[in-house]
């Protein structure tokens, strides 16, 4: 048997309250009593009595003073008040609920009412414990759950960090709609420097969305650092979602890769609002629009990975957004839009458009709150001098490695069409450890070696195409139709040797290609200023990274050499030193 | 938001007409719509003649039915799509997956 009710009865006439107190003692309520307005409010702080039947006419304090205190000192607690009042003009009675009272009782008593009236104000104060009890309950819950997400997002921040993106060169807001967020945006540097940035947004947001973005952002920092082409870690994205996602739900991604030296822009667009690319000079503004399904919905076989390459100046800058921007509402319900996007950055100029579309869209939205993931980011080309040499990861522990070998790796058509052998190579070159820390040259060095024997040895394209922006285009659009047809072969002869202080790693490249008049090439080079070609860069590229570069017989073979010396400080000894 | 559900051509297509916003309060519904069908015909439609918006939720709901109608084999064709829902579907490529007029 629960404890029974405590009843506060406060009446300072003796026998009306003598017998009220009768009345509701018999009721089974535990009765305390009080003889006017300042013992009521003694003997409530005292007994807590859950409710009270109040006379409104005492002396000294009357009650309509007392129901006031005591709704104060009650705070959250509902103390049903039960006026006993002799008054019977309505406003005196609607006086009495004003000063908090929940009901009235008017002299003489009537017992039967009496006993109603109890009775129902105590049902209504067991369901209002009830109600506070389920709200504490679900706070308490939800205050646990906030934990737990904090707990969980701290994990989430950490696997989908945005550390590649905090360079002078990029700008960017992520501004989440609840503690996940949707959006993912994740930026790495592959061996050879260039910097990939993957935009991605999920379906739905939260927990889903985390889920999702985890293994995704584990892919592409893993596949990146490991010198894989966007293509590939993009196929590798999309088999992984596939398998995980429910049905119904994807990701929407724009992968970029910059590559400073070229000055090249590489991009995949699946399902997000196309990137702005705006010109240092001139106002035309280039759309890299969606031409992909987002990734997470198709099979392997079905999946499109190919990318286009554009051509991106110092100073051009690329402004990319998720659709929360897109689809901003304001009071009205009217969407911030394309129109408005693209209207910003061409008013921009040459400036930063980033604060202004920013602004914008706050402005837009106004108090009307926010209804998807904010995500903006603009990226500005940089030359590779303002880039500066990158800090490459540092070992510096020197376990010993192999110190004498050789590795010839031949690929075949089949190959060379559906495989990148760069990640392997570099793995196996990053045995050595006096070359650990010249992995970005290495790297660079492989990566162009083999695409000028893939592309003008054994596919013949002719990179005098790439001498005009248009004709840019046209050559990776010829180079995916030569990959289809191709044949032939690429060869890698690696030779490392050793000797105490000093070592070398002699890198031979050939292909079945006819070769090319390499020495009148390099001539031709040696003329050019600097960086004002399309092409050739790559060669000019090589011949600053490494100890030493010679083209052999007809010029299908090349040969490069990496030499080293403790004395130098490990540094690598360049022919060009600059 | 509503959908209404029409039987065509002596049970093999059903065309599922959206009204007003077709986003995530459409979930349930979207789904018993084609669910519900026996026999399950062999061609589905989606009007969006009187559809007013749809988003990436609604996206996922389209994908669900073409998995529910075949997967790459489904004939799901979605007609009547005002511009700015064509944007969506255009920006998503899902002219890959439907058929879209």
């Amino acid at each position: 048997m629960a404890d029974p009710i405590r009843v506060l009865v406060a009446d300072d006439n003796d026998v009306d309250r003598m017998l009220l107190t009768t009345i509701v003692r018999k009721e089974g309520y535990e009765v305390q009593e009080a003889v006017d307005g300042f013992d009521a409010l003694r003997k409530f702080v005292e007994h807590r009595p859950q409710m009270v039947l109040l006379d409104a006419m005492m002396p000294g304090l009357d009650g309509f003073e007392v129901a006031r205190r005591i709704k104060e000192q009650a705070g959250e607690e509902f103390v049903p008040i039960i006026f006993l009042t002799s008054l019977t003009a309505a406003d005196e009675l609607a006086r009495c609920l004003d000063a908090g009272g929940d009901d009235f009782l008017s002299k003489p008593y009537n017992k039967v009412i009496l006993k109603a009236k109890l009775n129902a104000l105590h049902r209504m104060r067991t369901l209002h414990v009830t109600m506070q009890e389920q709200r504490d309950e679900i706070s308490r819950h939800h205050a646990h759950l906030i934990q737990e997400q904090e707990a969980a997002k701290a994990v989430f921040d950490n696997v989908a960090h945005t550390g590649g993106l905090d360079v002078p060169f990029v700008r960017y807001l992520i501004s989440p709609l609840a503690i996940f967020n949707g959006d993912v945006l994740v930026a790495a540097r592959n061996p050879a420097g260039d910097l990939y940035v993957l935009l991605g947004d999920f379906t739905g947001h939260g927990l889903t969305a985390a889920i999702g973005a985890m293994p995704l952002a584990e892919i592409f920092y893993g596949m990146t650092q490991k010198g894989f082409t966007p293509g590939e870690i993009l196929r590798e994205a999309n088999r992984k979602l596939l398998g995980i996602l429910p049905k119904g739900y994807f990701c929407c991604a724009l992968m970029l890769v910059f590559n400073f030296h070229k000055g090249t822009v590489e991009f995949w667009n699946g399902g997000l609002p196309p990137a702005v690319l705006m010109r240092a000079r001139g106002h035309d503004l280039l759309h890299l629009t969606s031409s992909h399904l987002p990734l997470g919905i198709v099979s392997e076989e079905r999946f499109d990975a190919s990318t286009r390459v554009l051509e991106m100046a110092a100073g051009d800058r690329l402004l990319m957004c998720t659709d929360g921007i897109i689809e901003a509402r304001d009071a009205r319900g009217q969407a911030f839009g394309f129109e408005r996007f693209d209207q910003i950055i061409g008013a921009a100029a040459a400036d930063s458009p980033f604060d202004r579309l920013k602004q914008a869209v706050y402005r837009h939205m106004g108090a009307s709150g926010r209804d998807d993931d904010l995500t903006l980011v603009e990226i500005t080309m940089v030359t590779p001098e303002q880039l500066g040499r990158d800090a490459a990861p540092v070992e510096p522990e020197r376990p010993a490695g192999s110190e004498d070998w050789q590795l010839s790796y031949e690929l075949g058509p089949r190959s060379l069409r559906a495989s990148n052998p760069l990640p392997l190579l570099q793995h196996i070159v990053m045995e050595v450890p006096q070359l650990r820390s010249h992995a970005s040259a290495i790297y660079t060095v492989l990566a162009e070696l083999y695409s000028n024997a893939l592309e003008h040895g054994v596919m013949g394209l002719d990179s005098s195409l790439k001498a005009s922006a248009s004709g840019f285009s046209d050559y990776y659009q010829a180079r995916a139709r030569a990959l289809e047809a191709l044949d032939g072969f690429v060869r890698f002869e690696f030779a490392c040797q050793i000797d105490g202080s000093r070592g070398s790693l002699r890198i031979r490249v050939r292909d079945s290609g006819p070769g090319f008049d390499h020495a009148a090439r390099i001539r031709e080079l040696s003329l050019e200023p600097r960086g004002t070609a399309y092409f050739g860069r790559g060669l000019r590229l090589l011949n600053n990274l490494c100890h030493s570069l010679e083209y052999r017989g007809c010029g299908n073979e090349v040969e490069v050499v990496f030499a080293w010396s403790d004395e130098a400080d490990g540094a690598i000894e360049r022919r060009a030193a600059r | 938001m509503t959908i209404a559900t029409t039987v065509a051509d002596q049970g093999e297509q059903l065309v599922i007409t959206i009204s007003g916003r077709f986003d995530f309060s459409a979930h349930q519904e979207f789904r018993e719509a084609y669910e519900s069908i026996e026999p399950a015909p062999g061609r589905y439609c989606v009007d969006m003649r009187e559809a007013s918006y749809i988003d990436s939720s609604a996206l996922g709901m389209l994908l669900l039915l073409r998995d529910y109608a075949g997967g790459d084999n489904a004939d799901v064709q979605i007609v009547n799509c005002n511009p700015d829902v064509r944007k969506i579907l255009s920006i998503s490529n899902f002219e890959q997956l439907f058929t879209i007029h």
